[in-house]
């Protein structure tokens, strides 16, 4: 409010320094995307219109790859797997992180001890986190022993039910990275001026009611934020599912980047593989600009305005 | 070649070629002048103490010096696969020979061992010894211990239920329903992994159809899926998850992380189908198990109106050598495989680390060792076997073995019916 500056005034000189920085800043950048991100495009471009399995050279074999899409039933199979994976992790990560966001931000002694202590699956490598989740879920020794009739499986068949199994994958996920955005939104949660709380106690608005008009929408750029680092992050993970089920049991659990890993490094078809990961980088792509778009992120608005 | 190529140039251009050159001029000379090889093989506490002392003796007395660099398993296919060829390629490479080994000699990747270790080959058992070969010439010798898959099964719950351990498949179903019906889970099976699975179908086809219907399909011969003793093995498998053999949670239970070794060890399951492995597992992780007397071991139920043979076993015949085709020191590679695999020091110290060495005659070297009963029975199982069907996940190009594994877990899961199984691996490429 006091540091408003009047930013139109110091116009011409000032924009000559403070303007557009030249290109040259964007050569190392530009040069670092260049080599490990559009290079290994291009290459797998290439490699999805051959034959290859890693010995040899590749044999050109036209679109035989991409025609071999239509008739790949885990294709499609892995698509909704995927999609249904995404929407999970959404639905179960962002409720979660919102909340125990905004509840770490205050600043109690009591809560940072317990933040701390939450947010210790974010220092854990996520082989460590799969393989102990593994552990866990083994339906005779495991916690899945215990918990499972609670859960509805008596005999402790979690990870291995065809029903269920997603689900389970999900909730893993989501331990391991709800901590992350909860980081996030508590950041974001402090940056809220404590004078617009001050001033709606006055009008005598709850906490609840607070939490609902100023709070979340004062909240909307970090919710975009950490949506979209979600789900397009979810088309890049498998490690972990690769360790939890290895994409099973069957393939209920094989998502599409996992999909491509099998047929990549386990079945040796490149060519195959390579044409899965381009359709990868083109859902990818367009995704996450159909988020920025639907969102309005890409106009970057101030949610500070008037104050 | 050309994607590495492109890379290569790449990666040359952003470290400075100075770096690489460097790196590259002290990668093949060794102390003492002479020449450095590498050898390639898993990372294995127990082999390391037997290879170890077979390098070293090999190179005090060398000009040219063996280099040992070990891989964990998964990784290790993969590092393999894209160093084959290139410049970094092993001289002396550990396989698991059949289909793995099949595509790097289509390659033209593997020196034809047939006419330089004739004399040697005469020494190794021929069902393992013929798992090394493609198109009839040796490309790998067994440098490893034998690795048939076993039926083991726990004395104690037998004892207690009253029951005899099966000798045929009939009797297999008679026991799992007296064990169920006494809630004992029959079999223990890791089903959240898919070549756990595989071991029955291998053995039922076996026994159903014998060993030349796997041998139909490892051709690549077409229709050998749609064959009716394949039909009837998956048909068989998916009876036995359906009669609940395998207990109700199967599908969860993990191997790696000794899951189902427990299950086995504590007597809420009966029996346990697994290689040959699985006695040291027991022996590291349930001493007292082994030690009481309480596993037992048997060869794989009969199917009394089978046409295979009863005596033939499946499983992992061996690991192999190979000598890699780009060597500059092939001669001095099979030098030191001639000189090493069957020396006495080499098959002393892997029958010490609990290995049956896949040579003829091994039988006396075995008595009087720690764990000789169970020893003697592997080698007795695979000398006495009229064939040694390998692990088809091994035996058959990696593309359809991974398909395979993935069609085996729908297959037990009932989510595909047997004569789906049979029409997706028909397709499977």
């Amino acid at each position: 409010m006091t540091t408003a500056v009047p930013a139109l005034g110091r116009a011409p000189a000032d924009r000559r320094r403070h303007g557009r920085p030249g290109a040259l800043w964007a050569v190392p950048a530009g040069l670092f995307f260049t080599a490990f991100g559009l290079a290994p495009i291009l290459v797998v471009a290439y490699l999805s219109l051959t034959r290859w399995n890693g010995l040899g050279d590749p044999v050109w074999t036209g679109l035989d790859n991409w025609r071999a899409l239509r008739d790949d039933a885990d294709l499609t199979h892995g698509i909704w797997t995927t999609l249904l994976l995404t929407a999970l992790c959404w639905l179960v990560q962002t409720p979660l992180a919102l909340l125990l966001g905004v509840w770490a931000a205050a600043p109690q002694r009591n809560r940072a001890v317990l933040s701390a202590a939450f947010f210790l699956p974010l220092l854990l490598s996520t082989a460590a986190i799969a393989l102990a989740w593994q552990s866990l879920l083994d339906p005779n020794f495991g916690a899945a022993a215990t918990l499972g009739p609670w859960l509805g499986a008596p005999d402790g068949n979690l990870i291995g039910d065809p029903d269920r199994a997603l689900y389970v994958v999900a909730l893993v996920i989501a331990w391991q990275f709800v901590p992350f955005h909860t980081l996030i939104y508590q950041a974001a949660v402090r940056q809220i001026p404590a004078t617009l709380y001050e001033a709606a106690a006055i009008d005598g608005a709850d906490r609840v009611r607070q939490f609902r008009s100023i709070t979340l929408p004062l909240l909307r750029h970090t919710i975009i934020a950490s949506s979209v680092l979600m789900i397009v992050g979810s088309l890049t993970y498998f490690e972990t599912i690769l360790l939890l089920t290895g994409g099973g049991p069957g393939t209920e659990t094989r998502v599409l980047p996992l999909h491509m890993y099998i047929k990549g490094f386990v079945g040796f078809d490149m060519g195959y593989a390579s044409t899965l990961s381009v359709l990868l980088v083109a859902v990818g792509t367009v995704l996450s600009v159909l988020i920025v778009r639907a969102t309005g992120y890409h106009r970057m608005a101030s949610d500070r305005e008037g104050l | 070649m050309r994607r590495r190529d492109f890379l290569g140039g790449t990666a040359a251009a952003l470290l400075g070629t100075g770096v690489l050159g460097s790196l590259g001029a002290c990668g093949n000379s060794g102390p003492g002048g002479g020449e450095q090889l590498q050898l390639w093989a898993l990372q294995d506490a127990e082999y390391q103490k037997v290879i170890r002392p077979a390098i070293d003796a090999y190179n005090s007395g060398a000009e040219d010096k063996i280099q040992l660099t070990t891989y964990v398993n998964d990784a290790y296919k993969q590092k393999l696969q894209v160093a084959m060829g290139s410049p970094q390629a092993p001289d002396i490479f550990f396989n698991w020979g059949g289909g793995n080994l099949a595509q790097f000699v289509k390659a033209g990747q593997v020196v034809d061992l047939t006419d330089r270790t004739a004399d040697l080959s005469a020494a190794f058992l021929p069902s393992v010894l013929s798992v090394g070969q493609a198109d009839g010439r040796q490309y790998a010798l067994p440098m490893n211990g034998i690795q048939p898959v076993i039926l083991y099964y726990h004395k104690a719950v037998f004892a207690a239920v009253g029951l005899q351990p099966p000798k045929t498949y009939d009797q297999l179903l008679a026991v799992v329903d007296a064990l169920k019906a006494r809630g004992v889970t029959p079999i223990a099976l890791p089903g959240s992994q898919g070549w756990t699975e595989l071991m029955y179908l291998e053995y039922l086809l076996d026994r159903v159809g014998g060993p030349d219907k796997f041998a139909a399909i490892a051709a690549g011969g077409a229709g050998a899926w749609s064959d009716p003793a394949v039909l009837r093995a998956a048909t068989m498998c998916q009876e036995l998850a359906k009669r609940g053999a395998f207990g109700a949670n199967f599908a969860s239970i993990n191997y790696d992380n000794t899951g189902a070794s427990k299950l086995f060890a504590t007597g809420k399951a009966a029996m346990f189908l697994m290689g040959s492995w699985e006695y040291s597992t027991q022996l590291t992780n349930n001493p007292a198990f082994v030690k009481d007397g309480k596993l037992g071991w048997l060869p794989f139920p009969t199917v009394t109106d089978g046409a295979g043979d009863p005596t033939a076993v499946v499983g992992n015949p061996s690991n192999y050598y190979s000598v890699s085709a780009g060597s500059t020191h092939a001669d001095t590679a099979v030098d030191f495989l001639k000189k090493t695999l069957t020396s006495e020091s080499y098959l002393k110290g892997l029958i010490a680390a609990g290995q049956v060495p896949a040579v003829k005659g091994v039988e006396t070297r075995l008595a009087g060792t720690p764990g000789a009963d169970f020893t003697t029975f592997t080698y007795q199982l695979v000398a006495g076997a009229s064939s040694f069907t390998q692990s088809w996940d091994q035996a058959l190009p990696p593309s359809v073995g991974s398909e395979l594994l993935t069609n085996l877990q729908k297959l037990f899961l009932a989510q595909l019916t047997p004569a789906d199984f049979v029409a997706t691996m028909g397709r499977a490429r």
